[in-house]
């Protein structure tokens, strides 16, 4: 069993006991533990179930790489599945349960695949449910959504907050072993501005609990005058429980700060997500233990060495009371030697390596530890925990010497550096023989906006394995970064450490070597995504040759531990199967973030109020309180209709559309888009933007215009009116303000820059509210000011003036056929001019109206809207327009285009009138079916329904379309397919429905 | 004008820093030539100051002008003064090719006060605001989050921000969200 | 992510305030054009392997469009400039062609 020891446990306050459950079980802790040093500590070896054979699943490691040890963490709105109990600070009423199993952790249904295991090898999904297609859907597909799978998914919105924040450094530095301090040190020591991070809330890495001395005093000590002499320093900052998550182009760094998570509803931030721009980065990451591959390595018990030892010195948690060390290396003696040391047994090291001398080893003999050369691990028994080993000969087939007891087992592999943050910039990889580990290739480092390396790298992260090596290149990073970030490298030296002689160690990668296929189907390489030795074999003679093919088809290093444990020890066994040598293989690619981030900390304060920009006009509070419906409108809100007690939309649609045609409707058109072009050249330059001619518009004029783009497509229209003699105004779509206003900037300064034409956004400058129906007058009349009537104010024209005493701009346009003020107020008089109107209109029957209403009234005067009867392929003259394109000008954007054949084909669909034969509402976008089929079998169409309603003025459906050669086919009748497959016939009419002489607008 | 509203009434929040929204402030976006005799006479007539050098504002007595761009500068003059200093901008400039258009109707100005002032901001603008790289006299044109904004620091801990109209809830919403008590950074 | 410093305002501006614009230095052909020259210069785009001329805009920023010299390959920057020059300045390509030898050079593939 594992349990609290006494005598050891550097990192644990043993006066703040912590409570805490698992699966409903109550459960204490300290101050300082990690959820899965806690769980140990109370014996909870069993944390959850594999993916694919759902076998019972322990804690392997102590940190970030954990594969097995993830929990459903919290309750309700901050419940979270897929936490590592390895990386999550133990805090006082902290639940959590375990994950992917049913009906239980102890007893789980799934475990059937463990039994059939031999059947369900790699690839076995993508061979078995191929066929019949149809099964998949009714049959294949639940089962494996019911199977797959790993935590629930939360069922309550999250209630933490989340941010970003961009921080600017000359030098970051990822990791705060010693290495990382070292680094950190030296380049502030040179006067750079330095960031240092560590995910962890301990500085120092590994180096206590290895027994480093550095500089003549125990790693401890030298750490915490390290960390004290950063803190004192102006231009450093430290942050822990910060792990660096990705390195992208430029120098551009993430750290992802898990600020309360061990305080969760503290008021701080959950997460904070660090965007930073670093001159130059330090890697300080230390390196990963590798498992060893023998069978029955994924039984609850077997840990990595490191891990075990790990949890005895800092947690003061033992694993088990007998724990047989298995290992390549000298490293794996120092988990034996501290374990016999805090008073627990080891029965025996067994070493794969035929000859075992050296420093450590023979520590370990003078304390009475028995010591195994050329030996393995052949099998190991048990089932939800270790009970103990068969021995066998390392070069033999796994034939058992002896079984020794135990109840823990801990495996070295060696160390494979974390090389993530080198290579997800494109940082390159060196295969090291003596340590059989890839390093990053320091003469292939990642290469920012100069050109020049913007990534360093230190420590064990670098492949230097020795304490000395590793300060020494700490030192030598942080200098080379700060003289890199253009300061003078400080003269220093670095520290130093006793030196500890180790062995080299020995490459294994299975154990025995020559263990037959019984035995290699039970070595598990990714304990999460259950991937076995025999897997990556079976891969490899199925003529998975690529290290990236073989991941996929296995799904080895695909799980949420992305293989921190397994790729290496897998593109082992790849290269043996290949007969190649594991450089030639090559690795998979690293991408970031590092380990699993919040999506939340990658939303950042983008959620619920502020999740986008809502743009509100100035009427906005008042449309809101009054019933409206809202459509977006880009990131505007308008109301769609405004909604009176009881009605339903379609109900206040068709009285808003019968009340501003009989009596006063107001339109808020303040999101219209309004440019100012002026200057010498603007005449000219309006002329090329629009395919009208613009620049004989007479002042106090107004002219309706049409913009193309240079492909020749309609991009937008509006009315456009002469200020004075060199100034426009043009107003764009809703939507098209920012674009519009860009697509004149982009002209002016790329292409016309010697024109003499300035523009201007104003569209927020001005509230602007239509005036619409046969009483508009009546009303602007009753508000008194300037004169309106036909006479002073004829239709198509503009003038400014007092309106109620409001400064106003008023033009007579209009898109509805109704007689129609447009009129501009200042923004912030909006609201007032709206109550003013609202008021004085009620005796006309004023009522407001949305888009919707808008929409149906210029449909029935068969004027065109951007977006419905265009779509990015429809010129000028497919609507019938051509009367708005100019043909005394030599030049507008969009002319050489419309040129081309196929935009002077006669065969284009062109825009009609449609009237369905029972008066019914064609569907939006329905296709006009016409006799035969095409080369591809599909039944032939000639137009298709671009906008289509009821209108309430004449009572039956409208539409308008476009159809092949229609304007010539006026009078004909053709069919729609509807969505239920049936037909609708419809007439083919003149767009205009309404007013066809535009009487009622020009009085 | 009296029947005047700015987007936002002086609404305030005060979080770990105080944020809120200055009412109305006169703004006219002017377009020219800065070489220009003309446009620079013009310039100190309407607000007393000399044309800025890139990124730079300068603001004294509620006048002041920013530097937006080679070609544009925001000139700041009372709010009630705005229209007519738009149209005695235009006069002054007939005859060169200049743009003198009234946007003070079609903005916010918020402020932002507090000894953290700059983590504020830093949450959502990707602009490097430690002492050394920002100070009072600078203008930053930028995003905030995910809308265009520019910001000045009126004083020592005080940042006076310049956004659309139309978004000024979200702008104020963001600068509140990003100042809530508990979510100091103390890196700044 | 990349950093361009705009010409116009001295800002380095990292990309999420800024807009791509696609390729630089192109020649508007209008009406009266051939129907090469216009499907080039509407549809016909560079796409090279190694140094690129590009076009940008400080959109979230002071407005401008600029010009910027890039490896697509390695995302160094070579240089910014205005966008009001039908090509890019003698003294960056000179810079780009001692950085990079194997460089045809400007315009070397029309």
């Amino acid at each position: 069993m594992s349990t609290r020891l006494s005598n050891t446990g550097r990192l644990v306050n043993r006066s703040a006991v912590k409570n805490f459950t698992f699966n409903g079980k109550k459960m204490q802790g300290y101050e300082g533990d990690t959820l899965a040093s806690a769980l140990l500590a109370n014996d909870q070896m069993l944390v959850g179930r594999s993916f694919k054979y759902h076998r019972p699943r322990g804690i392997v490691a102590s940190g970030g790489e954990e594969p097995n040890a993830l929990v459903n963490m919290g309750e309700g709105a901050r419940f979270e599945p897929n936490q590592r109990t390895t990386t999550t600070e133990l805090f006082d009423g902290l639940t959590c349960t375990s994950q992917n199993h049913w009906p239980s952790l102890e007893f789980d249904v799934g475990v059937a695949n463990n039994y059939v295991a031999r059947f369900l090898p790699a690839g076995f999904y993508y061979k078995t449910f191929m066929a019949p297609r149809a099964a998949w859907k009714h049959v294949f597909e639940p089962i494996i959504r019911q199977s797959a799978g790993l935590g629930k998914a939360p069922k309550e919105m999250d209630v933490d907050r989340y941010e970003h924040f961009y921080a600017f450094e000359d030098v970051v530095v990822v990791g705060g072993g010693i290495a990382g301090l070292q680094a950190a040190k030296a380049a502030a020591d040179s006067g750079a501005q330095v960031m240092l991070m560590e995910q962890t809330t301990d500085w120092g890495g590994r180096a206590p609990v290895d027994g480093a001395v550095i500089d003549g005093k125990p790693a401890d000590q030298w750490i915490d005058e390290t960390v004290a002499a950063l803190e004192a320093m102006e231009n450093v900052t430290l942050r822990t429980r910060m792990m660096g998550a990705g390195v992208y182009d430029h120098g551009y760094i993430t750290g992802y700060e898990r600020v309360a998570d061990h305080t969760p509803g503290d008021g701080r931030p959950r997460h904070r997500l660090w965007r930073i721009r670093a001159k130059q980065i330090v890697t300080a990451t230390g390196a990963i233990e590798r498992p060893l591959s023998f069978a029955g390595n994924d039984i609850p018990g077997v840990m990595l060495a490191s891990a075990v030892r790990d949890y005895v010195v800092n947690y003061g948690v033992s694993i088990g009371e007998k724990t047989v060390v298995v290992t390549n290396n000298d490293d794996g003696y120092r988990t034996a030697i501290a374990l016999v040391e805090a008073g627990l047994q080891v029965p025996m090291v067994v070493d794969a390596r035929s000859e075992v001398e050296g420093e450590l080893p023979n520590k370990a003999r003078d304390l009475g530890i028995r010591v195994e050369a050329g030996k393995a691990i052949g099998k190991v028994k048990g089932g939800k925990r270790v009970t103990g080993v068969g021995i066998c000969l390392q070069n033999g087939e796994g034939g058992a010497l002896e079984e020794v007891k135990c109840d823990a087992v801990a495996m070295a592999g060696g160390w494979s550096p974390v090389v993530h943050l080198w290579s997800h910039c494109g940082g390159k990889l060196i295969w090291d023989e003596t340590q059989a580990h890839f390093r990053p290739d320091a003469n292939r480092a990642p290469t920012g906006a100069n050109g020049e390396a913007f990534v360093l790298t230190a420590g064990i992260a670098n492949g230097d394995m020795g304490t000395t090596e590793a300060l020494a290149s700490g030192d030598a990073a942080g200098k080379a970064a700060a003289k890199a970030a253009g300061h003078k490298a400080s003269r220093k030296a670095a520290p130093k450490a006793d030196v500890v002689a180790e062995n080299a160690m020995a490459p294994v990668w299975i154990m025995p070597q020559n263990a037959g296929p019984d035995l290699r189907m039970k070595m598990w390489l990714d304990y999460q995504n259950d991937v076995k030795v025999s897997d990556v074999q079976l891969a490899a003679r199925e003529g998975y040759e690529s290290v990236e093919h073989t991941k996929r088809y296995t799904t080895l290093g695909m799980a949420t531990d992305q293989g921190k444990l397994s790729n290496i020890n897998g593109l082992a066994i790849l290269a043996d199967s290949l007969n190649a040598e594991i450089p030639q293989v090559g690795t998979t690619t690293f991408r970031p973030p590092y380990t699993p981030i919040s999506m939340a900390s990658i939303a950042g304060e983008a959620r619920g109020e502020i999740f986008q920009p809502l743009r509100k006009t100035p009427m906005h509070d008042w449309i809101e309180n009054n019933g409206a419906h809202f459509e977006p409108v880009g990131h505007w809100r308008r109301p769609y209709a405004y909604l009176q007690d009881g009605e339903t939309v379609e109900e206040a649609v068709k009285r808003e559309v019968k009340n501003t045609r009989r009596k006063l409707g107001l339109l808020d058109a303040s999101t219209l888009g309004k440019i100012i072009v002026k200057g010498p050249d603007a005449g000219k330059f309006m002329d090329m933007m629009y395919t009208n001619m613009m620049s004989t518009l007479k002042v106090g004029k107004c002219r309706y215009g049409l913009m193309c783009n240079e492909n020749g497509f309609l991009s937008d229209d509006g009315v456009v009116a002469r200020m004075d003699e060199d100034t426009w105004l043009c107003h764009t779509t809703s939507g098209g303000a920012d674009r519009i206003h860009g697509w004149m900037e982009e002209w002016l300064q790329t292409e016309w820059w010697d024109w003499d034409v300035y523009v201007a956004n104003v569209t927020e400058q001005y509230a602007q509210v239509a005036v619409v129906g046969p009483n508009a007058r009546k009303v602007l009349e009753k508000l008194g000011g300037m004169d309106v009537t036909k006479g002073s104010l004829p239709f198509m024209e503009w003038a400014e003036g007092q309106i109620g005493g409001f400064d106003t701009r008023v033009f007579r346009i209009s898109f509805s056929g109704e007689l129609s003020y447009e009129i501009a107020v200042p923004a912030s008089q909006g609201r007032a001019f709206w109550d003013a109107l609202m008021e004085a209109g009620e005796e006309f029957g004023v009522q407001p109206y949305g888009t919707e209403c808008l929409h149906i009234m210029r449909a029935e005067k068969g004027f065109i809207m951007i977006g419905d009867e265009t779509d990015g392929t429809i010129i000028p003259q497919d609507l019938g327009l051509n009367w708005a394109i100019s043909k005394k000008k030599e030049d507008f954007l969009g002319k050489r285009a419309q040129e081309r054949t196929f935009m002077t084909n006669p065969d284009r669909w062109k825009l009609v009138g449609l009237e369905t034969l029972d008066g019914s509402v064609l569907p939006d976008g329905a296709y006009a079916i016409k006799e035969g089929d095409n080369d591809n079998g599909q039944r032939n169409m000639e137009g298709r329904v671009t906008s289509t309603y009821h209108s309430p003025t004449l009572g039956r459906g409208i539409a308008m379309g476009i159809i092949h050669n229609g304007p010539d086919r006026m009078g004909e009748v053709i069919e729609f397919g509807k969505v239920d497959g049936t037909m609708v016939k419809a007439k083919i009419v003149d767009q205009v429905f309404f007013d066809k002489n535009g009487e009622k607008q020009d009085v | 004008m009296s029947n005047a509203v700015s987007a936002l009434n002086h609404a305030s929040y005060q979080g770990f820093a105080l944020v809120e929204e200055m009412g109305l402030q006169g703004m006219i976006t002017l377009r020219g030539d800065f070489a220009d005799a003309t446009f620079q006479k013009a310039v100190k007539d309407v607000c007393g100051q000399d044309i800025p050098g890139q990124r730079e504002v300068t603001v004294a007595d509620g006048k002041g002008v920013a530097w937006m761009s080679p070609d544009e500068l925001l000139v700041l003059v009372p709010y009630s003064d705005s229209a007519s200093a738009a149209m005695d901008l235009a006069e002054a400039l007939k005859g060169t090719h200049a743009l003198a258009a009234n946007v003070s109707d079609a903005r916010v100005v918020i402020r932002v006060k507090g000894e953290n002032a700059r983590e504020v901001i830093a949450k959502i603008a990707p602009v490097d605001l430690s002492v050394a790289s920002f100070q009072p006299g600078q203008i930053r044109r930028t995003r905030l989050a995910q809308v265009a904004a520019a910001f000045w620091m009126s004083g020592e801990d005080e940042f006076t921000i310049v956004a659309f109209r139309s978004v000024a809830d979200y702008v104020f919403n963001l600068l509140k969200t990003s100042a809530i008590k508990g979510s100091e950074v103390g890196y700044l | 992510m990349l950093i361009l410093e705009c010409p116009y305002c001295g800002v380095a501006a990292e990309e999420t305030e800024l807009a791509a614009g696609g390729e630089a230095h192109l020649t508007r052909f209008g009406p009266g054009s051939s129907d090469d020259d216009f499907e080039t210069y509407m549809f016909m785009r560079e796409n090279p392997k190694g140094v690129n001329f590009e076009r940008w805009r400080h959109a979230n920023g002071c407005g401008k469009w600029f010009h910027a010299a890039r490896c697509t390959m390695t995302l160094e920057v070579f240089g910014t400039y205005s966008a009001q020059t039908y090509e890019p300045p003698a003294d960056l390509i000179k810079a780009i062609k001692k950085k990079r030898p194997d460089w045809p050079g400007y315009g070397a593939h029309k």
